[in-house]
């Protein structure tokens, strides 16, 4: 907090750098700079998220169609892939496997695309929740933890099952509420 | 869809979207911001129970009750915290709002936080949905904990306990909720208090494949957060048993378990090597994979990746059959795979075939193996596919570390030509900088200066240092040198700094069959009607000491090149113009017979600049004025320049500083070493002016330089000090003389007390040399190993931060990272070894200072090549003092015996732990301070002039937390921190800078605290933070015999002094 928020600001550059973790942060942010989505597995301040997203969507929003899905950036590299108007980022070591990231970025717009049923972008922003969700049974740590799309799916949607029936029964209580109180 | 019942966040979200500009969407969520804090504020939490501290009407005892309350509530341990932990969901239960509606409030303001709002509330309400006993409000509460906190924040502890009962608990989603979380945020102390039950999970028989996956990444998270959690000798057998887990989720989450522990400490886990080979093999063969978990009909991109990373991590495979199958396997891989259409298919097999690559490398495969692998990276080159072809060029500079293959890797050096017209020129330009030497450095050097003219604006400065870092290290010969500097100056002279200019006027002053050539040279360039400001100066320079060279042939006679260079006055800057002057007044002294006309050309140039506005174009103008009509004597003064000091080139170094890849950098130099190229052997050994060129340009302010040679033989000696330091010279005449001169400071062993008195004298004549006396760390006269970056600046850094490099050269690079808890401290010391051939005796002695207790772990005596060994550092404050631990460092690499002096960042301010105070705290505790020995007050003179809100930073920064308001006078600072020692405890320190507006120089520090020794340590810290210390060394105490030398890392305030009790030997580093 109060010492993080100071040092953090002059030595953001420097964030972890023994720690091998496969990837620092995910962040979707669409073509107009607008944040969708981010996920933070090192500790970065909040000054030091807000630079981090500032610096990327400058670097990742203006680079051509023909260069390749990495950039270099602070020492780490920045894996992205633009799926229409939006662009899924993910940070990792420079010396990680670039195309392992590229298609764990893949993996998971394909589990999107599932759940929703042909995903776009409004989806992302009016269920922001699920993308979330989502991702929290792709990855955990950094690291992927499951890689079959159809484990994924059955997870979810268990816990949408979960809510359900929650829900189901809150509305039924307060039915039973409803009906002795009238 | 969805957000089904949450209809004012749609609603809110719509809203937001709907906002035709900034200001209205900031307007929609500060009111939507506004809302939320109204509702959290209406519940009776804890928060208002903290404001009410605040209010007048509370009688005193109350607020110090209060006061005393919060200090406890922020320094006890988590231990009792947990005690407390059930707290907000209690009280929030009773009053206040629904499980419901809190739930869409965090979602509000999680919504508000991912569009760039600062959201500095509510965090407690979202921690306390941790605690709810339903599904959905759990999982809201978790979700959003991980994505709005960090893990130093201070509310995560308060869920500590809550999330052990889930974790321990019997409802499998609760397990899942409760471990997703920890394995994204979970920090140290979660790693102490729930590690052993974490690890239950992983191995429990009765817990389903969709817990275990997430306990395994869950234990991964604790286990980098404190590698103690997880005891070696337990789990190394568990970790092999798991490896022969049928469910793939579960492995995959159990193989990124492994590479962590691998990649800390390999030895314990050797049984799990056959294993990965099993399950590579079983991977690649495509046997028992189920159908879900092939990608794009490849099986398990992931797990094949992240075994053959952990494989990396063991050093070799003695086990003849488990080295055949894997190499069966890779070998299936090498050549299985194809480019395909599939973007998708081919991004993963690649994924795959590049990590065998890498294995393959590690593993040290036969050459037959080795060029197959360089052929498939020149196939790679070849494609159109950006990110092939990128991977390609990056991966065949990773393998120019592998000497059998370099020549192989030549054969595509035109493709790799080529592909420097691709949009992304980075990588090809790394790898042909990689890969050049003497054979190829012609071609590859004029390649790039025929793509600089249409490179992106910013590749230009890159290319342009490449390219002349190139020519000078693998030039054939000089001429082509000059004409490559001179070509770059010509395309990019925007990007060509001073010192590439520096570097070339120097190489043709040394090399007398150069002169005329780089005369001719650049008088051609002078014709050319527009030049660069930087080829003026080159050129005037050169003509200026060699034009008289050429006065034979036509249209170079002193005239002719008076009249060129004088043409390009009107367009230069003012920096520019000495230079220029300087040329006249050389060619009007090579004018022999005189020639009257020019002569007054010359004479009306010099006292028109006689009264420039600029100082140094107004001196050379009436001193040159004033000299030119001494005539002979003339003649000496502006002799030609003597030849420079033969030294490492400044561009090198600073092109090896600013290096960051260590692996092409140690490339680099494995070739230097290997290979002398002849552009740095050119200079001669004949007797060479010390003076820098700077120095040389402004020679008028030495009016007689005939006596040169003696100030030579005084200045060579420190020669090396001033330029950067290759190679320590054997001890020299002048340094004998130097070292008498000194005597009295020689302790022991004269070559290093010789070293150090240098730096002192050369520190004390005011030389540039202070910055080279921190990045000496010579002692031992073979040592020749030269540090990387400024071991002071890292050691400074390291005082504030907790991680980063301690120290760097060629071959080792140690880096440090931290964690302090109250008088606790753990460092891990990194040793990575940058070389292909490993680092032997090794040696690190920790000298603690006496109220430290340290302990070192072994560190091995060798460091494999390109590894990394880790050596944990336990510290233990016992009491406050401001002394520093020493690591004294040692390793031997060839013949060369390398031996360093670090100081460790174990120092006073890493045992504070910030607290602020309020007014209520603070005064009563002032007052009952006081005086002597408890409270010191000391009048500080010649501070650094800090304004007040950075003097407020720079106490923040060393934990000492400045509490605004709590002065009167607003020119006064007040700070509060809590210090940790074992004799001490946790001690309050109060501390007030009254400063003097009129007078920044000065300030009075008032320091209190419950201990005397405390205050007294803490004033001088502080004083020393404040005050700019001069270089005065301090007397040493001498006691011959056993002295161990200096440490030569000292900053330039440090003395040289060699003492034999460390303690002593650390309070002279400070």
């Amino acid at each position: 907090m109060g010492l993080e928020s100071v040092v953090g600001d002059q030595y953001c550059d420097l964030i972890i750098e023994f720690c091998n973790l496969l990837i620092h942060f995910v962040l979707l942010i669409s073509r107009q700079g607008k944040v969708r989505l981010t996920k933070w597995y090192s500790p970065y301040s909040q000054k030091e998220r807000t630079k981090v997203i500032r610096e990327l969507s400058g670097v990742i929003l203006t680079r051509g169609p023909k260069l390749c899905n990495f950039v270099e950036w602070r020492g780490y590299k920045v894996v992205y892939k633009r799926y229409a108007s939006l662009y899924f980022c993910m940070c990792t070591d420079q010396d990680d496997n670039e195309l392992e990231v590229l298609e764990i970025i893949h993996h998971y717009v394909e589990i999107l695309d599932r759940y929703f049923g042909s995903v776009c972008e409004l989806d992302l922003i009016f269920n922001f929740h699920k993308a979330y969700y989502i991702l929290d049974e792709l990855l955990i740590a950094g690291e992927l933890q499951e890689s079959s799309k159809k484990t994924v799916a059955r997870l979810i949607a268990a816990q949408d099952a979960l809510v359900e029936t929650a829900k189901e029964q809150a509305s039924s209580i307060s039915n039973i509420i409803a009906q002795a109180t009238k | 869809m969805a957000l089904s019942g949450m209809r004012g966040l749609s609603v809110f979200i719509s809203d937001i979207r709907n906002c035709p500009n900034k200001e209205q969407e900031r307007l929609r969520v500060d009111k939507e911001l506004g809302n939320v804090r109204t509702r959290f504020k209406n519940e009776k939490l804890p928060n208002q129970f903290r404001e009410n501290s605040h209010s007048p009407f509370l009688p005193p005892l109350v607020i110090f009750l209060i006061a005393v309350w919060i200090v406890v509530f922020l320094l006890l341990s988590c231990h009792l915290l947990h005690a407390i932990d059930e707290l907000p969901y209690l009280v929030e239960k009773e009053l206040g709002l629904t499980h419901y509606e809190k739930k869409k409030y965090v979602w509000k303001m999680l919504y508000i936080y991912m569009l760039g709002y600062d959201v500095d509330f509510g965090h407690m309400e979202a921690v306390s949905l941790i605690s709810a006993p339903k599904y959905p409000e759990k999982q809201v509460g978790y979700i959003v904990t991980a994505c709005l906190l960090n893990e130093n924040h201070d509310f995560l502890r308060l869920a500590i306990n809550t999330v052990r009962n889930d974790i321990i608990g019997r409802n499998e989603t609760f397990q899942c909720l409760a471990l997703t979380m920890v394995g994204n945020i979970g920090g140290r102390e979660f790693a102490e208090s729930l590690a052993p039950d974490v690890q239950k999970l992983i191995i429990s028989s009765s817990c389903r494949p969709l817990v275990r996956k997430k306990a395994a990444l869950c234990l991964l998270r604790l286990y980098r957060k404190n590698p103690d959690v997880v005891n070696v000798d337990g789990w190394a057998d568990r970790m092999a048993q798991l490896l022969d887990e049928r469910d793939l989720g579960v492995l995959t989450s159990s193989m990124s378990l492994l590479v962590a522990l691998v990649s800390n400490n390999h030895e314990a886990y050797w049984s799990s090597l056959p294993k990965c080979v099993k399950i590579l093999e079983r991977l690649a063969r495509n046997q028992d994979v189920p159908q879900e978990y092939t990608y794009y009909g490849i099986p398990s991109p992931w797990l094949q990746v992240k075994t053959m990373r952990a494989l990396q991590y063991f050093p070799t495979i003695e086990d003849p059959n488990t080295r055949r199958s894997l190499f069966e396997v890779l070998q299936r891989i090498l050549m299985g795979t194809d480019v395909v259409k599939n973007v998708n298919k081919n991004n993963a097999s690649h994924a795959v075939l590049f990590e065998a690559l890498a294995l393959v490398m590690h593993l040290d495969a036969e050459k037959e193996m080795m060029s197959q692998c360089v052929a498939l990276l020149g196939k790679f080159i070849a494609v159109r596919e950006p990110n092939i072809r990128y991977l390609g060029l990056e991966n065949m500079t990773r393998m120019l570390m592998v000497t059998d293959v370099q020549d192989i890797i030549k054969r595509h050096q035109a493709q790799i030509i080529t592909s420097l017209k691709d949009p992304d020129i980075r990588r090809a330009l790394d790898l042909l900088y990689g890969m050049c030497d003497v054979s190829n450095a012609k071609d590859i050097v004029e390649e790039i200066l025929q793509y600089l003219s249409t490179a992106e604006f910013a590749m230009r400065e890159e290319l342009s240092l490449k390219a002349a870092i190139l020519a000078e290290k693998f030039a054939p010969d000089l001429s082509w040198y000059v004409d490559v500097i001179l070509q770059l100056i010509d395309k990019a002279g925007d990007f060509v700094s001073d010192d590439i200019w520096f570097r070339v006027v120097q190489f043709v002053t040394n090399n007398e069959d150069l002169q005329p050539y780089a005369a001719v040279k650049v008088k051609e360039y002078l014709d050319k009607p527009a030049i660069h400001e930087t080829m003026v100066k080159v050129s005037a320079y050169i003509l200026g000491e060699f034009g008289h060279l050429l006065s034979r042939r036509p249209g170079c006679g002193p005239k002719e090149l008076f009249n060129i260079i004088h043409d390009k006055l009107p367009t230069v800057s003012t920096s520019t113009i000495p230079i220029l002057l300087s040329t006249y007044a050389k060619i009007l002294m090579h004018t022999q017979p005189p020639d009257p006309e020019l002569q007054n050309q010359i004479w009306a140039i010099f006292s028109k600049y006689e009264s420039c506005i600029d100082v140094e174009i107004q001196q050379r103008a009436a001193e040159y004025f004033a000299l030119s009509r001494k005539g002979a004597a003339l003649m000496d003064i502006l002799a030609e320049m003597p030849k420079f000091p033969e030294r490492q080139s400044s561009l090198i170094k600073k092109a090896e500083d600013a290096e960051v890849d260590t692996a092409e950098q140690s490339a680099i130099k494995l070739r230097t070493q290997q290979q002398m190229s002849n552009a740095l052997v050119v200079t001669d050994q004949r007797p060479a002016n010390g003076t820098p060129l700077v120095g040389q340009l402004s020679l008028v302010k030495v009016p007689s330089m005939t006596n040169n040679t003696d100030v030579n033989s005084a200045d060579q000696g420190l020669t090396p000090e001033n330029g950067a330091l290759t190679t320590v010279d054997p001890p020299q005449p002048s340094a004998d003389l130097l070292g008498d001169l000194l005597g009295p400071l020689a302790i022991e062993g004269p070559p290093t007390a010789i070293q150090s008195q240098q730096n002192i004298v050369s520190g004390l004549e005011g030389d540039h040399a202070v910055e080279a006396t921190a990045i000496v760390p010579v002692d031992e006269p073979q040592n020749s190993v030269q540090p990387i970056g400024n071991i002071a600046e890292r050691f400074h850094a390291l005082c504030l931060k907790d991680s980063g490099v301690l120290y760097e050269d060629p071959h080792i690079q140690i880096g440090i990272k931290a964690e302090w808890r109250m008088y606790h401290g753990r460092l891990v010391l990194f040793l990575g070894n940058k070389n292909t051939t490993p680092l032997v005796s090794v040696q690190a002695i920790i000298l603690p200072p006496s109220h430290l207790k340290i302990e070192l772990s072994l560190v091995p005596e060798t460091i494999p090549p390109r590894a990394q060994v880790q050596c944990p550092l336990e510290v233990v404050n016992l009491r406050p003092s401001r002394d520093v631990a020493v690591l004294d460092f040692s390793y031997k690499f060839g013949n060369n015996v390398a031996n360093v002096k670090l100081r460790l960042p174990a120092v006073l301010n890493k045992f504070l732990q910030p607290i602020s105070v309020s007014a209520e705290e603070f005064f009563p505790q002032w007052r009952s301070l006081s005086g002597p020995p408890l409270k010191l007050q000391e009048v500080v003179r010649g501070v650094k002039p800090l304004l007040l809100m950075e003097m407020a930073n720079l106490f923040n920064s060393f934990r000492l937390i400045v509490c605004p308001g709590l002065d009167p006078n607003p020119n006064n600072l007040v700070a509060s921190t809590t210090f940790f020692s074992e004799s001490t405890q946790a001690m309050l320190c109060l501390v007030r800078i009254e400063t003097d507006p009129a007078d920044r120089t000065q300030l009075r520090v008032t320091i209190a605290s419950g201990d005397p020794t405390l205050t007294f340590e803490l004033k001088e810290f502080i004083k020393e933070q404040l005050v700019s210390i001069p270089s005065v060394p301090t007397a040493p105490r001498a006691s011959p015999g056993q002295a161990p030398p200096a440490p030569p890392v000292a900053q330039p305030t440090s003395s040289a002094a060699a003492l034999s009790d460390p303690g002593a030997l650390l309070a002279g580093l400070l």
